[in-house]
């Protein structure tokens, strides 16, 4: 009984880890068709203000990680919108460049600023036990984050003027503007939605990875596959692909080592993408956000 | 050519910029002219880089030593730092480099087993001379080889026999998915087999695997009386951190063959690193008046606030030191010469204490330790003097079988 609750535990952690990563692209490539390679960086980002504010500044760690990493990434990703993006829209594979070029330039950035070393901060949370069995604490805080950022996007895009504008202009922005949105601020918030949200993910996972300049590369292949595998509605989408993700590979993990885990997820994106190339929401869920 | 040592180093700077951006040919034959060639391919950057920093910081505190004590038969020595960051492929292609272009008279090279045998064979076709001066998995036999670093049959089965003692008979290994994880896993099991007792799970990881959740609870539902760790580099280091934000430590001990090497028990918070017991060669805690010395020197060159002098460190420090008497008993740097007079059985008293040659293996004789951290300390509990190799001396004898080139491995 405690081993089910642990290895549920388990499972439903390795899903929340899948939603923090790739939410943030999931925004910015549902909702304005823009492929981000530099996402991972992004994240990476995240980790190290997250990091550096506790170190070096003394910021206390919750603060660091649910609002300066955030905010801070949030606040560069307009910046990139503004200066690179914004030129390329509707030019798919020139955005892809651009930011692989931007996701080369920050790790080489980063690995100048800060050094190609890992550099960690503790788990602030005690472990828990539940029966015989010890896990970590942070664990149910990831989960918690993940639930509240799904609600939190749920509730965005349903209730907010801001959501029913997005969703308009990620329709038919012609059509939108022409009813009064203006899409250049509208694709600014959405570029800065989707950076914090990634900053948020990398900050959040810090402390249980560490953070390196590369660490951007082991985040994106991962972060892609639930998108794709996700299909074009933001939440549904991510949280079906990822939880169809993270309980394969956790449960092969389980059962085999995490090399296996990694082997059996990507086994299942390939079929996914195979069965349904539009993705989950693509076939099922089509009226869903 | 007279040269102070000022002038030296500065030759040596400008001939190592020179290199670095891989430019003009001329200027290192400039520095070359008289001085001994000696190159270093280590991981200053990238994964591995916790182990690479203080191994070179170690081999620059030699060979400035060296050279201040007026060089080597007469001659400077010029130490050639390359940087492999943490990258097969560039221990291959410096590897050439250093035997090729540099003439380098000793490479000290390598600190993953992986990495040592990309460097080995690549060193044996050129005929240079190779020195590899970390703790590794034995059974190494190449008479172009020499290994400074302990082996399992030096630490692994002191730690296991007084942890099975200690703490119980039932191990669970956790080690890097490579060829030295897995051969150390192997003695792991072995010793502990040995002592009456039983494995009962072994994991292996990829250098990049930063998620010990699950295993974390396997380990738990295993219930062993200890878990062994053989878990190597930066990302591995998220392993202790997890295992303490579950819980587990102060429930379940910790041993390890690889701990500490990487100034894990400086980087992690005391309570993350607290009670695990590691047994290596040397620790900078030793309280002998030669390393006491040696210490405040070190510290005197790189600053008080140096965070520790590993066991790699002290290795590379003794790989070049025995390296040195090597050559000056042969009275010259040619290759054949130098391994001779190291095959008398050369001896020196090092800070770690004394460290002879093994004429037969090409590995050493040494002092081990136990030891326990405690708050980013390493307090040693009990000692060992004079160990030798064991585990490679039962398959390799170099005095017999000269043309021996090959990893001997403990079947499985």
């Amino acid at each position: 009984m405690d081993w089910a609750a642990i290895f549920s535990l388990q499972i439903v952690s390795a899903i929340a880890t899948l939603v923090l990563l790739s939410i943030g692209l999931a925004v910015v490539f549902g909702m304005m068709k823009i492929i981000n390679l530099a996402h991972g960086e992004f994240m990476m980002l995240g980790g190290y203000v997250a990091v550096l504010a506790t170190h070096n500044l003394h910021v206390p760690i919750w603060i660091s990680i649910l609002v300066l990493a955030p905010l801070s990434v949030g606040l560069f990703g307009m910046l990139v919108e503004r200066l690179l993006v914004r030129h390329l829209y509707g030019r798919m594979v020139d955005t892809m460049l651009a930011t692989w070029g931007l996701s080369l330039a920050l790790t080489g950035t980063a690995t100048m600023l800060f050094g190609n070393t890992t550099v960690g901060i503790s788990s602030p949370l005690p472990g828990i036990s539940i029966g015989a069995y010890q896990t970590s604490g942070y664990g149910l805080f990831v989960i918690a984050v993940a639930v509240v950022v799904l609600l939190g996007m749920w509730a965005l895009l349903r209730f907010t003027h801001f959501g029913l504008c997005a969703r308009a202009t990620m329709q038919n922005a012609k059509m939108a503007a022409a009813l009064g949105a203006n899409p250049g601020r509208i694709y600014s918030l959405t570029s800065g939605l989707g950076a914090a949200l990634a900053g948020l993910g990398g900050a959040v996972l810090a402390p249980l990875t560490g953070v390196i300049p590369t660490l951007g590369a082991s985040y994106i292949a991962k972060a892609f596959i639930t998108v794709i595998g996700g299909g074009s509605a933001v939440i549904t989408g991510t949280l079906t692909a990822a939880s169809g993700f993270g309980l394969i590979s956790q449960v092969v993990t389980f059962f085999s080592t995490p090399v296996f885990g990694e082997v059996a997820l990507l086994l299942a994106a390939i079929v996914l993408i195979r069965v349904l190339p539009q993705g989950i929401t693509g076939r099922f869920f089509r009226r869903a956000f | 050519m007279a040269m102070n040592r000022r002038a030296f180093l500065r030759t040596s700077a400008i001939s190592a910029a020179a290199l670095s951006t891989l430019s003009l040919k001329s200027f290192s034959a400039f520095a070359a002219e008289d001085a001994i060639n000696i190159a270093s391919l280590y991981d200053n950057s990238g994964g591995l880089d916790i182990y690479g920093k203080p191994i070179v910081d170690a081999l620059t505190f030699a060979v400035e030593e060296l050279n201040s004590g007026g060089g080597l038969l007469g001659r400077p020595l010029n130490l050639i730092k390359y940087d492999t960051q943490s990258n097969m492929q560039l221990y291959a292609q410096y590897a050439q480099q250093a035997a090729l272009k540099d003439r380098a008279a000793v490479v000290h090279a390598g600190i993953t087993s992986a990495s040592r045998e990309v460097v080995r064979p690549v060193l044996d076709r050129y005929k240079t001379l190779y020195f590899y001066n970390n703790q590794y998995e034995g059974g190494v036999c190449d008479r172009n080889f020499f290994g400074t670093g302990v082996t399992p049959g030096q630490t692994v089965e002191k730690l296991v026999s007084h942890v099975t003692k200690k703490w119980g008979k039932k191990v669970y290994i956790v080690a890097a998915d490579y060829n030295y994880g897995q051969i150390v896993t192997a003695w792991v099991k072995k010793y502990v087999e040995q002592a009456g007792g039983q494995s009962v799970g072994i994991e292996f990881f990829p250098l990049d695997v930063t998620n010990f959740g699950a295993t974390i609870s396997k380990i738990q539902e295993a219930k062993p009386d200890f878990v062994w760790s053989a878990l190597v580099g930066g990302a591995h280091m998220s392993f202790y951190r997890q295992w303490k934000a579950a819980g587990m430590t102060g429930k379940l001990p910790i041993a390890s063959t690889t701990f500490a090497g990487g100034n894990e028990h400086i980087v992690l918070s005391s309570e993350e690193s607290n009670g695990i017991l590691i047994c290596q060669n040397y620790v900078q805690e030793l309280a002998t008046p030669q390393n006491q010395a040696f210490v405040e020197r070190f510290h005197k060159r790189f600053g008080a606030d140096y965070p520790y002098i590993t066991e790699l460190a002290m290795g590379a420090y003794q790989g070049m030191m025995l390296w040195a008497e090597g050559v000056r008993q042969a009275g010259t740097v040619e290759r054949m010469a130098v391994i001779e007079s190291l095959e008398k059985g050369i001896s020196l008293e090092l800070p770690s204490g004394k460290v002879s040659v093994d004429p037969a293996t090409h590995h050493c004789v040494l002092d081990v330790h136990i030891a326990e951290v405690r708050d980013r300390r390493l307090e040693v509990i009990e000692s060992f003097a004079q160990q030798g190799p064991s585990d490679t001396a039962a398959v390799c004898n170099l005095v017999k079988n000269p043309r021996d080139a090959k990893q001997y491995s403990i079947a499985l």
